[in-house]
């Protein structure tokens, strides 16, 4: 690990509130439609990308779970193995981790790029629905570039006007391949 | 002894070994005829195979093979190659097949790896008899199953399993005591990570108990940080107690865990982990369920005896790894001097709770989990060393913590002082100079 100089302090955030947009923007009557679902998706895609992992964990609801299996059509995340399963509890350790300047895995930072698309909601009613996407992430880091492909299914809530993940699963097309550590989330 | 054999005798000194020993390809080449083709190595559990024509498509070192039960119940192992044109014929992971057919030309086998049939034989000249056990999906000369842990050797003679195991098999017996009904199955899946670097890193690594609180330390300061009113289905909790385990100070491992080696390569982490401490702590509800059924099963006393039996990593050189707690297992596969992949395996305990699987599902998650919050600092630490190792500068890495103070052990190994001797890697090293070799240089290098 190379010593790092004390970062400089950096002028105070231009952004004018902490409560993400999809937050502010929702109304408690407003449907979860296709066009709201989407718009959230794109924003959560751009947390990620930009590293605000403490952002992306504020989406996601008290008990939610997040999960990425180790297989094709795994039925549950208890009697399998799984490349993520995160209770809320192991997320926020996740996240918090993400922070650590002892993160040696993470040593360099890699860089993603995400595309969202195809976005369908496969089922919804009561202020909730399950919302279809595939995703593409480049993942760079160290002179080495990572493709990932696959269907994320996300558990949506409204919840005052905003909304918020209850659960998160990411269908990797090579779930059961070799593969070398997963830092950055999907 | 060769030119070769004393080049290689030059590279391990005491407490020393040269990098070239993970970076060169001809050296690795010859590890892959002299190691993995001759050695007893782990290939595959007989639950994988249960009924006749099960069979498990997998690799001994970098070749090819079927594990497979043929119609009587016998446990083979065939190389998968088709003895025309050289292809591989199995080519699923696993299933259950009446006879294997290359999809080329149509040969077909038994599942024995004799020819069955042979399209257009009238074709081939006078000489050619299909039925010459040369011609064939070749069986591997030594297949042994030592509780239902199958081993297989590419050479036709040498030690027996047995022997080679050596006081190891009693870390064999631990995984399979543990179950009330005397037996474990593979279940749970699998997880299959690769890095850029050496396999005998890795093998390294399960054994050292000096670099957790390093090289752990994001997961270890993120663990302790994490409250734990916030919700968690219990997988969670496993994993944060794991990682919690590893805050575990110098003088924990200096004063309360032993290293133990053995000869052919065998090491294993003792005393760690007692049961009050794991996640199946005495007082989970589950757990106690568990010893229950194991007190029915074995009686008290015996069951009192199996759980007492404290190894953390148990490592079968040179390529199997077992964790008995948690029911895990690992095999190492080498695929270039640069490359490796491993594969992590649960086991089900036959009697015991249903939620003794999932939590070494969730164990398995934080300690195996190709995404685990532990693990991938591990695949960065063996991507770096062979970063490192790979350029000349340093040619002598050190290897002689604990060198003066191993003491010899009562079942014919060597232990350290305390766990934080790296009497594990010496060990290794003196049972890989010896394989390479095949017995011609000192018998004892590395170590003392």
């Amino acid at each position: 690990m190379a010593k790092r100089r004390k970062p400089k302090a950096r002028p105070p955030s231009r952004r004018p509130v902490l409560v993400p947009r999809h937050r502010a923007a929702g109304r408690a009557t407003e449907p979860l439609d296709l066009n709201r679902c989407e718009r959230f998706l794109l924003h959560e895609a751009r947390l990620l990308d930009d590293g605000k992992f403490d952002d992306w964990l504020a989406l996601f609801t008290p008990d939610a779970w997040y999960w990425v299996p180790s297989e094709p059509d795994q039925d549950n995340p208890h009697d399998t193995v799984s490349l993520i399963y995160d209770d809320r509890r192991l997320l926020e350790t996740r996240v918090r981790r993400l922070a650590s300047p002892r993160i040696y895995s993470q040593e360099p930072r890699s860089r993603t790029s995400r595309i969202v698309s195809n976005v369908s909601i496969e089922d919804s009613g009561n202020n909730a629905c399950t919302v279809r996407s595939k995703f593409l992430m480049i993942e760079y880091r160290r002179d080495s570039q990572r493709l990932f492909a696959g269907t994320a299914f996300h558990r949506l809530v409204q919840v005052d006007g905003g909304i918020f993940i209850a659960s998160k699963r990411v269908n990797l097309v090579n779930c059961d391949a070799p593969l070398d550590g997963i830092v950055v989330p999907f | 002894m060769s030119n070769i054999d004393a080049e290689l005798a030059r590279l391990i000194a005491p407490g020393r070994v040269h990098r070239r020993l993970y970076t060169d390809p001809a050296i690795f080449e010859l590890e892959m005829e002299r190691i993995f083709d001759a050695a007893w190595v782990y290939v595959g559990h007989e639950s994988q195979i249960k009924k006749p024509g099960d069979y498990f498509a997998t690799r001994m070192g970098r070749k090819p093979v079927v594990l497979v039960r043929d119609e009587e119940g016998k446990v083979r192992v065939i190389r998968n190659q088709c003895a025309h044109r050289g292809a591989m014929v199995v080519a699923t992971d696993k299933g259950n097949a009446a006879e294997f057919t290359c999809c080329y030309h149509g040969w077909t086998y038994h599942l024995d790896g004799r020819v069955k049939a042979v399209p257009l034989n009238h074709g081939y000249p006078q000489g050619f008899d299909p039925k010459d056990p040369k011609i064939g999906m070749l069986p591997v000369p030594r297949v042994k199953s030592y509780r239902g842990f199958i081993f297989a050797s590419g050479a036709s003679d040498g030690p027996s399993l047995e022997d080679s195991l050596g006081h190891m098999t009693t870390s064999l017996d631990d995984m399979v005591d543990r179950a009330p009904d005397g037996e474990i199955e593979v279940a749970g899946g699998v997880f299959k990570h690769a890095y850029d670097g050496n396999w005998k890193v890795y093998f390294e690594n399960l054994c050292d108990a000096a670099h957790p609180l390093f090289t752990h330390r994001s997961s270890i300061d993120a663990a302790l940080a994490q409250s734990d009113d916030v919700h968690s289905d219990g997988s969670g909790e496993i994993a944060i107690r794991q990682m919690r385990q590893n805050a575990a100070p110098y003088s924990f491992w200096e004063t309360q865990v032993g290293i133990w080696t053995y000869p052919n390569g065998h090491s294993y982490l003792g005393d760690y982990h007692d049961d009050s401490k794991l996640v199946a702590a005495l007082k989970d509800p589950v757990f106690r369920q568990y010893i229950a059924a194991l007190e029915r099963k074995k009686g008290k006393e015996e069951a009192k005896r199996i759980l007492e039996v404290r190894r953390w990593n148990s490592n079968i050189y040179p390529n199997v790894s077992l964790m008995s707690q948690f029911q895990q297992l690992r095999v190492v596969y080498p695929i270039a001097a640069n490359r490796t992949v491993v594969h992590a395996y649960s086991f089900r305990l036959k009697g015991a709770p249903d939620q003794m699987l999932r939590n070494a599902v969730s164990f398995a998650n934080v300690v195996n989990g190709t995404g685990s919050l532990v693990l991938t600092d591990d695949l960065e630490i063996y991507n770096r060393l062979d970063m490192g190792m790979s350029s000349e500068g340093c040619e002598w890495l050190q290897i002689g913590r604990g060198y003066q103070s191993d003491v010899p052990d009562a079942h014919g190994g060597r232990r350290g002082k305390n766990s934080t001797s790296e009497v594990y890697i010496r060990n290794m090293l003196d049972a890989w100079l010896g394989l390479m070799t095949k017995g011609q240089a000192a018998p004892v290098r590395a170590a003392s």
